[in-house]
């Protein structure tokens, strides 16, 4: 590959406290470097903004329930699909966009990592496949592990050096990345019809209580020392009144410290916290409670979360809540589908438009802004949509012009059909704030990155790092007094380069570039008891063995592994 | 009155997909701009003036500008694709999507048409004086928003599935129809003049059904109230009144429960 220089750009790096600053960025290979000969093909960035590539810490873009949503959703698909070009693949799809216009998508928004955030350890090859599958972007997985019967069993007797072994033995097999936490014990109770409403409803026949799981999860993890924090979908997720809840999960975290080696400070990951934060008794009181939420978490410095922000589209939503599915499909009486992964998850499938005429779904779009407006620590805030379930990923540039622009969230408010309804529920009128966009650097790079123990990898533009650099066409000294040129200037990247490779120009992708597929090996010493138990359970209670299990090395054909020795 | 004559020069191996032949995007444009429209062939992009030759003058707005195509346009589909008004002949046989998603204006096709004829229509007229294919004034495979309003006449036959997901509108088949027919109606009229073959109202909760020749197999969710005199497209007749569908709960109803009627003539 050869030599990249980025000359006379405004730089915003967050991770070296560099604003606006104009300097040149120098690219070798894959890595950026102090300097380059003079021959590096130069890029004039004069007059436009370069950051690095942006950092997606959970977004659903592989798998089988995206898989669901495709094929129950040819509609996602009609007038939204981008015929084929030369040599690049027709796009298909809005909200469960084909891989390919999954990868192009993020490529044009100039993202280079994105977080697959629930896997089902036993359709992990499926997962890999569609990761595999989706061009550009470097990408991992997270499986779930809330739910899973070993787990319980584990956690309940407190072995957390069983837990870890098992979690241990799961990363690998199923070449994941973290511990992905989901509805903790609800989803398992789903399994009677029933869920965990409070945090010490037991599980059926477990007998275990969410509180348990969640913080023997912690426990664990910091015992593995993996890159990334439990990675955690609160019980209660949707329901009016569940800020409580969130708030009682939150302070589980208290009293545990980050170990590891990877520069991560925090031991929780609230994930979509929109969905968590909200006030009333019904959806007819339902009101924001982000203050209270955020209040929190500004002082736990402990957390991480990201925003989950309704973007008011058509949409998909598809979790491993399975309940919640149930109950969201109670609601619109769209199609829904479920299903049961065996000891392990389970999953749901609706599709939910967010409605500017619906009062609630106003207050939905206020609180996601909210969260992020009212966040003091914006390397521990970061932007999402939760990409189907509050919108699709495309919207982030929209998310951005909205944080930045008091004027355009005024817009949307204007336009809602109960705007005075929406006011009295939510603070969003009253709330003039603008982030700038270093702020906006930290939320969807430089935070994220290091939430996720990489940020010696992504999220930054320092010497070693990996070359992925956006150039956007704004003017730092001259910011655009139309709000609308700034989601222009985030949708499609004047230049994107992934791994020191030029993917997009003007717009355009230009390159099918080099992905990587992240995975964390986290070695263990022996554990006779788990592999044991791991037999018992694949010869009694799973419907396919443990030697057809492991996702073959095929199938991640461009690994990068992150190897961890763990000290007994 | 301002009219824009098309001649198809070529019948192509795929299909073409006219998405731009429709008043609202031809009015006000010169012949040279008209046959600069795009147009796709598969993935293969190219212009509505490779393959048709391009006479007239359109209108300035769409409600004055007046479309005819005469030629055989079986492999071209979104003819009058979401068009607002103005009227579009075809004088030939017509591929998929003939008024797709129409919210005004009006569409003759001297001929057959093919599948998804007034797709999701929310205004306008469409005839067909020839056969249909499955799907009239249905909803998109897999949406649950269908026909809002307007009329199709089907002179013809008709396929499958008509009417999916109703709401509003008219539909009349002349002739006979398959199996299908309004299933998941929350409103509008199908009128059949031939004769069913079945499954006509599954899953209906509201709207009207009226086959004037016989259904060969009656759903079981469907029952007989009484007769009842009705006036139909200019014939007055008495009928047979049923309602349903009885397995349905409508989920918005709460609690109320709600029917469709489906008259059937009396022999």
């Amino acid at each position: 590959m050869a030599e990249i220089l980025i000359k006379n750009g405004f730089v915003i790096d967050p991770t070296r406290n560099i604003n606006g600053d104009v300097t040149d960025i120098a690219i070798k290979d894959n890595r950026i470097v102090e300097e380059v000969g003079s021959n590096a093909k130069v890029i004039d960035a004069r007059g436009k903004v370069v950051m690095a590539g942006g950092v997606d810490i959970h977004s659903h873009v592989a798998g089988p329930k995206v898989n669901v949503g495709r094929l129950m959703r040819p509609e996602d698909k009609l007038f939204k699909s981008p015929h084929g070009q030369d040599k690049y693949r027709m796009e298909s799809g809005f909200s469960i966009p084909s891989t390919f216009k999954t990868g192009y998508d993020y490529a044009r928004m100039g993202y280079a990592f994105v977080m697959e955030a629930a896997m089902p350890p036993l359709h992990a090859p499926h997962v890999h496949e569609e990761i595999h599958d989706t061009p550009i972007i470097d990408q991992a997985a997270l499986p779930v592990f809330a739910n899973n019967w070993f787990v319980f069993e584990y956690l309940k007797n407190g072995e957390i050096d069983n837990a870890a072994a098992y979690i241990s033995w799961i990363l690998s097999a199923t070449k994941g990345y973290g511990v992905k936490v989901v509805n903790p014990g609800g989803t398992a109770a789903w399994a009677w019809g029933l869920n965990c409403n409070t945090l010490y409803d037991p599980v059926p026949y477990f007998d275990i209580t969410p509180a348990e799981i969640i913080t023997g999860l912690i426990e664990t993890n910091e015992y593995l020392g993996l890159p990334h924090s439990v990675h955690m979908h609160q019980n209660g997720l949707g329901t009016p009144g569940n800020y409580e809840i969130t708030l009682e999960s939150l302070k589980l975290a208290e009293g545990y410290k980050a170990k590891n080696t990877f520069g991560r400070d925090t031991v929780m990951h609230s994930t979509h916290i929109q969905f968590h934060s909200y006030g009333g008794d019904s959806w007819g009181n339902f009101e924001s409670k982000a203050r209270e939420v955020m209040d929190y978490v500004n002082k736990q410095k402990s957390i991480s979360i990201d925003l989950g922000c309704v973007t008011l589209d058509e949409t998909t939503t598809m979790t491993a809540d399975g309940p919640f599915e149930h109950h969201i499909q109670n609601l619109n009486h769209l199609k829904w589908a479920n299903t049961d992964i065996e000891l392990e998850t389970a999953g749901g499938v609706v599709p939910y438009v967010y409605d500017k005429n619906i009062k609630v779904c106003g207050i939905q779009w206020a609180i996601g802004l909210e969260m992020g407006l009212y966040a003091e620590d914006k390397m521990r805030t970061f932007i999402t949509t939760d990409h189907p379930n509050a919108g699709p990923f495309i919207r982030y540039p929209r998310i951005i012009k909205w944080l930045m622009s008091k004027k355009a969230r005024e817009e949307v408010l204007a336009s809602f059909k109960y705007s005075d309804k929406v006011i009295d529920a939510t603070n969003i009128h009253s709330i003039n704030t603008e982030l700038s966009l270093y702020e906006i650097a930290q939320m969807t790079r430089a935070g994220p990155a290091k939430a996720l123990g990489l940020s010696h990898m992504y999220g930054g533009l320092a010497a070693g790092m990996d070359a992925n650099v956006g150039i956007f066409d704004l003017d730092y000294t001259n910011m655009p007094a139309d709000p609308e040129e700034i989601e222009r200037a985030f949708t499609r990247a004047n230049w994107f380069i992934k791994s020191g490779e030029i993917v997009v120009k003007d717009g355009d992708v230009i390159s099918h570039g080099n992905k990587r597929t992240l995975w964390v090996n986290a070695r263990v010493k022996e554990n006779p008891q788990v592999i044991r138990d791991i037999h018992d359970k694949f010869l009694k209670d799973y419907t396919v063995g443990s030697d057809t299990y492991h996702v073959r090395d095929y199938l991640v054909p461009n690994p990068l592994v992150i190897d961890i020795d763990v000290e007994a | 009155m301002a009219l824009v004559t098309l001649k198809p020069n070529t019948t192509p191996e795929l299909y073409f997909e006219c998405y731009n032949i429709s008043p609202d995007t031809f009015a006000g444009k010169t012949l040279m701009e008209i046959a600069d429209l795009d147009l796709h062939e598969g993935k293969i992009k190219a212009k509505l003036g490779d393959f048709f030759e391009i006479t007239g003058s359109p209108g300035k707005t769409a409600e004055e500008t007046n479309i005819r195509i005469i030629g055989d346009c079986s492999r071209m589909k979104y003819i009058g694709n979401k068009m607002t008004a103005g009227t579009i002949t075809v004088e030939g046989d017509a591929d998929m999507y003939v008024g797709g998603w129409m919210k005004g204006g009006k569409i003759h096709v001297i001929g057959n048409v093919d599948s998804f004829c007034g797709i999701a229509m929310e205004g306008g007229e469409i005839v067909v004086d020839g056969d249909a294919q499955n799907h009239v004034g249905s909803a998109y495979r897999g949406d649950w928003r269908g026909m809002r309003g307007g009329t199709i006449r089907i002179r013809g036959n008709a396929g499958n599935d008509i009417g999916t997901f109703m709401l509003g509108g008219t539909i009349i088949i002349e002739k006979d129809a398959f199996i299908h027919v309004s299933t998941h109606a929350e409103g509008g009229t199908v009128i059949i003049k031939g004769d069913v073959q079945g499954r006509v109202g599954g899953q209906m909760v509201k709207g009207d059904i009226y086959v004037l020749g016989k259904v060969q197999y009656m759903l079981p969710g469907f029952k007989k109230t009484a007769s009842v005199e009705k006036e139909i497209d200019g014939l007055n007749a008495t009928f047979t009144h049923y309602i349903g569908d009885l397995g349905e709960r409508h989920p918005k109803s709460k609690g109320q429960q709600i029917y469709g009627n489906l008259y059937v003539l009396e022999s």
